[in-house]
């Protein structure tokens, strides 16, 4: 070990105070989000502003959230695509996956060529929209699941993944008659559930912030998740577009609609940054 | 030297008789594979319908698009370019390419940078804890909407009830209207994008730093560098290749330059600087039903946006030493 000199010792109490700015960085938003949703709305006012450490506290903002019109309808939307868009994405995804990683599938490399095309071009919002149009999805749930089931980029992962199970695994269970179906559900998927995990995670938070599908897709609005109506909150202090229709919304109630969207991400999210790096280096090195 | 028989001659000239056809090789492929080919049914269904369906949706910019007609209903259009011409014409056009530039440019290097410092920093220390407590910290913006970051802006800064604005407002100043202005509209963008990401992006920097030889640096030790020299000769010519890399992809992606943020944080006021491809297709096709002129628009930045991807990839695998996207 080679001794630490005192330039090093200042660098490193440099390094240590930087690292607590980056962290605050991050954390104080977030405190300051936290704290405005449990303040009562009198303290904002009195300040004149938010403040970090309230001295008084109230869940009154809660309450007013629980009773805004759409809310919950909007929190059961949110949860009833993430669901289901996550399980279906996670069946077709491993469904395809299997197959593309079995190097000897005849046309593999057509298919993956075919696939892979489609990550680099975006045929665009429009033909998009005219296609999920004559489909007959808008303004119904699928819309906001269907368009965009499988991500390319997440099933290249899982390809990638299954391609380092070797075939020998899978066939003693051929001889000993398992047809392909079953050999995928007990033996792959069981040795591919980091992967899943991380592909899952993933598509389930893209699911749960999705935004752009339901305004473009779904112009009912009494089928919206939460993403846009939050939006729609949050923007009805904002002087341009007043909604006439609402109650206009204090800012701790403005708050508490964030957090309340953001606890299951934060509930998941240990699990996600646990699983997340290995995901994001076996997606970063080669498919 | 051996020669044929006469049974092996015959035998031979069976097998290459016998030789079967493209067509009934690919027939004893799906029959021996159906299993495979079954599961890779479903999929195949969607990716035809939602990725290559919307190409012949494309032809609308080719047209003039009648939407009781229907696509195939529609008279060409006379001449056939007549939206594009239509397109490069309008004077927002030219702002919005170079709002789209200008936007992905900013975001590319600031976040770069924000992403390298943080990994810099979180490689320095040795103390775990800290490190895990920083990183976990900073990674947690990735994973809200951006609907949500919106909203941790306003807490802070907006007007009336910012917690920045008061302390600015006690401090004797005023707080601007970050979101109206047009001076400070890209700024906003750009700092709540590196809050959002940064720390995501540090994450792939840190790997790559963690895969260098320890070797190196008891050598330069050895040879009385200081901890800023190690830095500077060791850590960061070690993950040149990864900068290089990841800077060249996301030029790749110049044309997106974050849709949703954008649409989530723009009004009208800032359109002027915030309006890119993405949001001015919305605008024009979605909202005022121009569809044909929004489509030819789509159809450029589908163009050059692949034709960018494909000589991105091409340069990573040229210098990104072999690694590329796929």
């Amino acid at each position: 070990m080679v001794r630490q000199g005192i330039g090093d010792r200042i660098f490193d109490v440099v390094v240590h105070i930087l690292l607590a700015v980056i962290g605050l960085f991050a954390l104080i938003p977030i405190l300051a989000v936290v704290s405005a949703s449990i303040t009562p709305y009198s303290e904002v006012l009195k300040h004149g502003g938010i403040v970090l450490f309230p001295s008084k506290f109230t869940l009154e903002a809660y309450g007013q959230l629980w009773n805004y019109p759409r809310m919950l309808d909007a929190f059961k939307v949110t949860v009833y695509i993430t669901v289901i868009g996550t399980l279906l994405n996670l069946l077709l995804t491993s469904l395809m996956a299997y197959p593309l990683s079995r190097l000897y599938l005849p046309g593999r490399k057509i298919i993956m060529s075919i696939l892979i095309i489609t990550m680099y071009f975006y045929p665009g919002i429009i033909p998009r929209y005219w296609i999920v149009k004559t489909t007959g999805l808008i303004n119904s749930m699928w819309a906001m699941i269907v368009p965009s089931l499988i991500s390319t980029f997440n099933l290249m992962i899982l390809v990638s993944y299954m391609q380092t199970l070797p075939n020998e695994l899978f066939e003693s269970a051929r001889i000993d008659g398992a047809g392909e179906f079953r050999i995928l559900w007990e033996i792959a998927l069981p040795l591919t559930k980091p992967a899943i995990m991380v592909v899952g995670l993933l598509f389930a938070v893209g699911q749960w912030n999705s935004y752009l599908q339901p305004l473009f897709y779904v112009p009912n609005r009494d089928l919206w998740p939460l993403q846009p109506v939050i939006r729609e909150i949050l923007r009805a202090t904002d002087a341009l577009e007043p909604d006439p229709t609402l109650t206009v919304p204090t800012v701790t109630m403005q708050m508490a609609t964030i957090v309340f969207s953001s606890v299951p991400i934060l509930l998941v999210y240990p699990f996600i940054q646990r699983h997340f790096t290995k995901g994001l280096l076996l997606g970063a090195i080669k498919g | 030297m051996e020669t044929m028989s006469v049974d092996e001659m015959a035998q031979a000239r069976r097998t290459i008789a016998h030789r079967p056809s493209t067509l009934k090789r690919v027939a004893v492929a799906l029959v021996r594979h159906r299993a495979l080919y079954l599961m890779l049914l479903p999929g195949a269904i969607w990716y035809i319908v939602y990725n290559y369906m919307p190409l012949y949706g494309l032809s609308i910019a080719f047209k003039d698009f009648k939407v009781g007609f229907g696509i195939s209903g529609s008279e060409w259009a006379t001449p056939l370019l007549a939206h594009f011409q239509r397109l490069f014409a309008s004077p927002r056009f030219p702002i919005v390419i170079r709002n789209t530039v200008l936007i992905s440019l900013y975001r590319i290097f600031f976040g770069t940078l924000a992403s390298l410092f943080i990994a810099l920093l979180l490689n320095e220390t040795k103390h775990y804890w800290y490190r895990r407590i920083v990183q976990t910290l900073n990674f947690a913006p990735f994973f809200l909407s951006w609907v949500v970051v919106y909203g941790v802006f306003l807490s802070l800064f907006s007007q009336q009830t910012g917690f920045v604005s008061r302390w600015v407002r006690e401090l004797g100043g005023t707080m601007p209207s970050l979101l109206q202005s047009t001076d400070h509209f890209r700024t906003v963008l750009i700092g709540s994008s590196v809050w959002k990401s940064a720390g995501y992006g540090a994450v792939i920097y840190l790997a790559a730093m963690s895969g260098l030889d320890p070797g190196l640096y008891e050598a330069a030790r050895v040879d009385g560098a200081n901890r800023l020299q190690l830095i500077w000769h060791i850590t960061l010519p070690g993950i040149r290749g990864m900068i290089v890399l990841l800077l060249i992809l996301n030029i790749g992606s110049l044309l997106m330059a974050g849709f949703e943020q954008i649409f989530v944080f723009y009004n009208v006021r800032v359109y002027e600087v915030a309006d890119i491809i993405d949001t001015w297709i919305y605008r024009m096709g979605l909202e005022r039903m121009d569809f044909t002129i929004s489509t030819a628009m789509g159809l450029f930045q589908a163009v050059i946006g692949a034709l960018m991807m494909v000589g991105a990839n091409a340069l990573a695998k040229h210098w990104g030493e072999g690694s590329s996207l796929w």
